[in-house]
Formats: C-alpha cells, structure tokens, sequence
C-alpha cells in the first residue's frame, strides 16, 4: 500500500507543474483563442532570472519577485513587437508566431545567461515528509499550493471581475466588444502580461524540483498542452484537472506497467479523451450559429 | 576575359606562394554552438589555446601550426561539408574532431577514403570498434565506465543491482554497453527501470526498485539534469543502498545540482582532470592534467571541463606523432599515432596498436565517492 501512495504523491507533485504550465495558456487563449506557444519559454525565464538574481546574491523571494515582474514585461513586449502588428491574421498565423517567439527568447536566453543547467535551494528545505510510509518533499507543496492558488484567482478572475469578463468578451467577438467600450488592444496586453507572470511564477515554484536550463521550456509546454486539451483548452478548472490527471497517470504507468510505456500510456488517454469529448473534460461547447 | 585572366592568374601566384609559409596545416570541425555546445565550446577554446601556445613555444620541427576550425553546430550534414572542405580545399594533413558520435560517424568515411588521419572526440564504441586504418579518438568508451563500475561492485560483494537509466542517446547507449558486459562479473540486474530525459520525478521507478528483493546497490547510467533529480529522489525516499552515477555527470555542476546532502556517498568513474589538485605527487597524470587546468582556466576565466580535455589528448597525440614521424605527410602521421605509446594525457595514459585506436585502459578511470559536497578517490 505505501506504493499506491508514492506513486499517487509522485504523480500529484508533477501533475501540479503540469497544471501551473497549463493554467498559464488559459489567459491568452480565452482572449484572443491563441496557443500560445512561447507558454514554457515564460517558465523557463521565472527560473532562469531567479536562479541568476540569487546567484547575484539577492534574496531569493526578491530574485522571484524580479523574475515574474521582468518575464510579465518580456510578455507585453511579445504582444507589442508580435502579435499585435500581426493583428487581423488568422489564429494560426498567430500561434505560429508564438512558437518563433519561443525559439527566439530560448535563443537569447543561451546568449544573455549560459547553456548550464541551474538549480537554487527549495523554499522550506528538503527534508522529505512521511506520509503513511511514502514521502513528499516540502517544495512539492509549494508547487501544489501554488497552482491551487492561481486556479481560485483566475476563476476568480474571470467569473467575478469586470475586467475579466472583458477578456472573456474580446475573445468571442472583438469587434462587438470594442462596440461596448472594450479597450481589446489593453485586454490584449493585460492577458499576455498576466499569462508571462503565471509562468514565472510557475518556473520559481518547480525549478528546485524539474531544474532549469534554457531548453526546459519546451518539454514543460507540450505536457502543459496536453493537459489544458485534456482539461479543456481555456478553463481554468480543466487546466487543474488535466495536469493532476496527466502527472498521476504517468506516474501509474510507471509504477505499475513499465517505465518505458509512461509518456505512451499517458498521451493514448488523452486521445482516447479527445476522441469521446473533443472539447475536453471541462472544455466549452462552441456553438457556430449560421 | 581580361579580369578572369588576372584572377587566373592571381590564383596561380598565390597557389605558388602556399607552400613556400610551410605551416602545418591542421583540421577541426567541432560543435561550438547547439545541442552539444557544451561538449563543443571547451574543445574549441583548449585547441586554440594550445595550438598558440605551441605555436609560441616554436611550432613543431621548427614549423607553426595552423588550425582550420569549423564550427558543425552538432549537425552531421554541416559536418560532412565541413569535412570535405578541409580534405579539398583546405588540405590539411590530419583532423581533430567530430563532438557527438552522430558527427563522427558522419565525417569517418571522408578521412578513410581521402587517406587523413581522423581523432574523434567523441564516446562511442562504434568509432573504432571494428578497427579503421585513419581514425582514431580520445574519449574512454561507455563500455570502460561500465566495466570500472562492475569492478568496484564485485569488489565490495555486490552482486545483484538495480539500474535506472535515462532513455536519451547516452543512457540508453551506457545501458546496452552495460547489460553486455555485466555478465563477466557475476552480477544479476533485478530491475531494470527507465527515465525520460525531462522528466521532473522518478520516485515510482525507484519505489520498485526499492521494493524488490535481494537488490545490493542502484546504477544510473544519465546525462544531464535526470542523475540530479534520480540522486534527489533517491535520498527523498531513503532507499539505503549505495547508488552510482556514471561518468556521464562526473563534473562539479553535478554535486550542486543534487545538492551536497542527497549526493553523499554517490560513486561514479571521473577523470583525473576532475580530481586534478587530490593526485599524489607520485601520480603520473598529475603534471599534465595540474597544467591544462591553470591553463586553460587562465585563458578562459571559466572551470575546465573534461571534454576539453578529450581535445587536449587528440592535439598532443597529433602533435606527438609529427614529431615522431618527422614529417607531415598524412600516411606517416597516421603510422605514428598508431605507434603512440606511454603518452600521459587528461584521459589517461595513451598506448595505442594496429588493433586498440583507443589505446586506454580501466586505469584511465579513477572511482571517485563524493564527501561532504567534493570528490575523494577511493582506490
């Protein structure tokens, strides 16, 4: 029985990185149905600039605090310089330059930081906690607190605010909510700067766990990708859900059938998913009226 | 008509003017940017450092070196055209190169055909495993680092492991290395788990193999950030038993990495180049590697690293066997460096023969335990 509950713990502590990389896509894709593919390149950079603040010998919560506010304006500048002279082209034109963005800001990072590896100490220690006879690492909380806590504000967000119910609005048809007095070019900004700070945030939580590198943000966006399309693309709850899943899957599947079928077993799920409910577990029925 | 006379022309001084600089023109196509840039950028930077510290030294038979550096980018296409160009155009009379096996493989069939010797700086087997006349290489084998692990196991009674292997190139290349040999040394593997290479948590694997019975000790043969979080896990769990890396991770980052606590009493086979300032004055590495370290540390503000240090062999065995040969005709260096016998390199002492292009032996490994957050060889 201890096993169970290590493999479930073990599935949990990645299924909560999975889920804060997928909560970080919900944003930018409510308000303008953009993937935004340069999503793990935002959580590279929260750990990347922590790890190098600190390393400067700034205290660690104000190493984060500097990496979330820079990455959130590397995020505004994205919009401005790309997206939003771009405005008008079909969304796939859009996604595809989210992922040239990507590959640009990997590429600066290897040139402005190094090609290494880095890791900076977890914020409560490593200390291992016994649970029932399996353990859980301090950081792993942290991480799990930390994607509980942006679910409930993003539900928040978007149910309770005006300003969010503006996001929501931009998204189903811009220029009817430009009609109503809707700034779309503000919402636009506003939702990249809070999906880069999302991913910071992300990055600072998971780097003393997953480690950081420039490269790592990839990786980190397919799982965060398959676990919002798993969830539902754009619904914060589906993106909670959808990591926890994928992460507690993988886990089984290592523990119980094979390590080598773990990312298999994990990804024909998620078709199996698609297949029966195309929108995802929690996904919004898209009605086309003609 | 008139212009191209002149270039003709042109060309034909110049072509007359080469030879009479009389350098000795070598080659390199290295990975200095990329996905094995970190294998790529030291070699680069020590073969430069040392071709102008020979060069200022007096050269070699009284001629200066020339190094044509290419840059492949880890590409084996780039590498290919690169090879061809230093066979064609640039003429050189031997090359140091290929970063990754990938490039290597590509670039060997240019040098045997074109008759130049060939020294790969990379770690497959493969390379010179069957034998080819023109190509060599520094780097020790998976299959060493296999074989200096099994002994230090057998040496301590164990006889039954676990192994966790990432299933990248180099876990999974170590592993088959490993599986092949294992049985010459008596010991069974009881689980046999794998990683991807991103992955963030491998306590599931190493809960079953915690849970199988008999198990004596765990080997993780990884490369890159899966060892860190695997020696993590490791001690999150409390497994118990000693646990080896391999020398895919022997390097200081590593130690940092797993953290100083969770790596305590982590064994893995290293270079001497790791250990350089813990050799006895007695070791005959010693010198070699305590001078490249200051050196190439010195030109470079940056820690050396080992596979710096598999360029820093392949230049000294060429420019030891254009000595030898007294000549830089590619066939006679080629003899030559086949006749390299007791050369004290970073890797170890070099012998090489007809039938061994690697020319190491197990002592080119030194098992090394990390101690309270540093190495100590434990021989």
């Amino acid at each position: 029985m201890p096993e169970l509950l290590q493999f479930l713990l073990s599935g949990i502590t990645v299924g909560a990185v999975y889920a804060l990389v997928a909560l970080g896509f919900t944003i930018i894709y409510n308000a303008s149905d953009v993937v935004n593919f340069a999503q793990g390149e935002f959580v590279m950079l929260g750990g990347m600039i922590t790890f190098f603040a600190h390393a400067a010998g700034l205290p660690l919560p104000l190493a984060a605090l500097i990496a979330i506010i820079v990455t959130a304006g590397i995020g505004v500048a994205l919009n401005k310089l790309a997206i939003e002279p771009a405005r008008g082209a079909p969304v796939v034109s859009l996604i595809i330059i989210t992922i040239g963005a990507s590959i640009f800001i990997r590429g600066a990072t290897q040139l402005v930081f190094d090609k290494q590896i880095h890791r900076f100490p977890a914020f409560s220690g490593d200390q291992p906690i016994l649970i029932g006879g399996a353990t859980i690492l301090p950081q792993s909380l942290w991480v799990i607190a930390g994607a509980l806590a942006v679910f409930v504000c993003l539900w928040l967000f978007f149910t309770r605010t005006l300003i969010g119910r503006a996001v929501l609005a931009t998204a189903n048809n811009r220029v009817a909510a430009q009609l109503v007095g809707i700034n779309t070019n503000y919402v636009m900004t506003l939702s990249f700067a809070m999906s880069a700070a999302i991913g910071a945030l992300a990055g600072v939580l998971v780097t003393p766990i997953t480690l950081t590198s420039y490269d790592v943000g990839l990786a980190l966006a397919l799982k965060g990708f398959a676990a919002a399309m798993l969830g539902g693309m754009g619904n914060p709850k589906g993106a909670l859900v959808g990591g926890l899943l994928l992460g507690i899957l993988e886990a089984m599947t290592a523990g119980y059938i094979s390590s080598q079928y773990k990312d298999a077993a994990a990804f024909v799920v998620i078709l199996a998913v698609l297949f029966a409910m195309p929108q995802g577990l929690f996904g919004r029925k898209s009605t086309d009226r003609v | 008509m008139k212009l191209s006379l002149t270039t003709t022309a042109l060309a034909l001084v110049l072509g007359l003017a080469a030879p009479a600089l009389a350098d000795i023109k070598i080659g390199a196509t290295i990975s200095e940017t990329g996905p094995a840039s970190f294998l790529g950028d030291p070699e680069a930077k020590t073969l430069k450092m040392l071709v102008e510290e020979i060069n200022a030294a007096g050269g070699v038979n009284g001629e200066k070196l020339e190094l044509v550096i290419y840059d492949d980018g880890g590409d084996p296409n780039k590498a290919r055209t690169f090879a061809t160009r230093l066979v064609e155009d640039d003429e050189v009379v031997a090359v140091i190169g290929g970063t990754t096996t990938g490039t290597s493989m590509a670039i060997i069939p240019v040098f045997e055909d074109a008759e130049v010797p060939f020294i790969s700086l990379a770690g497959a087997i493969e390379i010179i495993d069957p034998v080819k006349p023109y190509t060599f290489k520094t780097p020790h084998t998976d299959r060493m680092a296999c074989a200096k692990i099994f002994e230090d196991m057998k040496k301590a009674g164990i006889s039954n492991i676990g192994m966790i292997s990432g299933s990248d190139g180099f876990g999974a290349s170590m592993h088959k290395q490993c599986l092949a040999i294992i049985g010459d040394y008596g010991i069974e593997v009881l689980a046999d788990e794998t990683y991807g290479p991103t992955d963030a948590d491998m306590t599931p694997q190493l809960t079953n193999i915690k849970g199988k019975e008999g198990i004596q000790a765990v080997l993780n043969p990884g490369f890159g950030q899966g060892p860190a979080i695997v020696t993590r896990n490791y001690a999150q769990l409390a497994v118990g038993l000693p646990l080896y890396q391999s020398h895919g991770v022997a390097s200081d980052g590593f130690i940092e990495l797993a953290g100083a606590e969770a790596a305590e009493g982590v064994r893995l086979p290293g270079t001497a180049l790791l250990v350089a300032g813990l050799l006895p004055e007695s070791d005959p590495q010693r010198a070699v590697v305590v001078a490249y370290k200051e050196a190439y540390e010195k030109a470079t503000g940056k820690p050396v690293s080992t596979f710096g240090g598999y360029a820093h062999d392949a230049l000294r065995i060429l420019v030891d066997a254009i000595k030898r040969a007294g000549s830089a005709e590619p066939s006679a260096i080629r003899d030559a460096i086949e006749g390299t016998s007791g050369l004290v390199g970073t890797t170890g002492t070099v012998t090489m023969s007809a039938e061994d292009h690697l020319g190491l032996d197990l002592s080119a490994f030194r098992m090394l335990q990390i101690e309270k957050g540093g190495w100590k060889i434990v021989e």
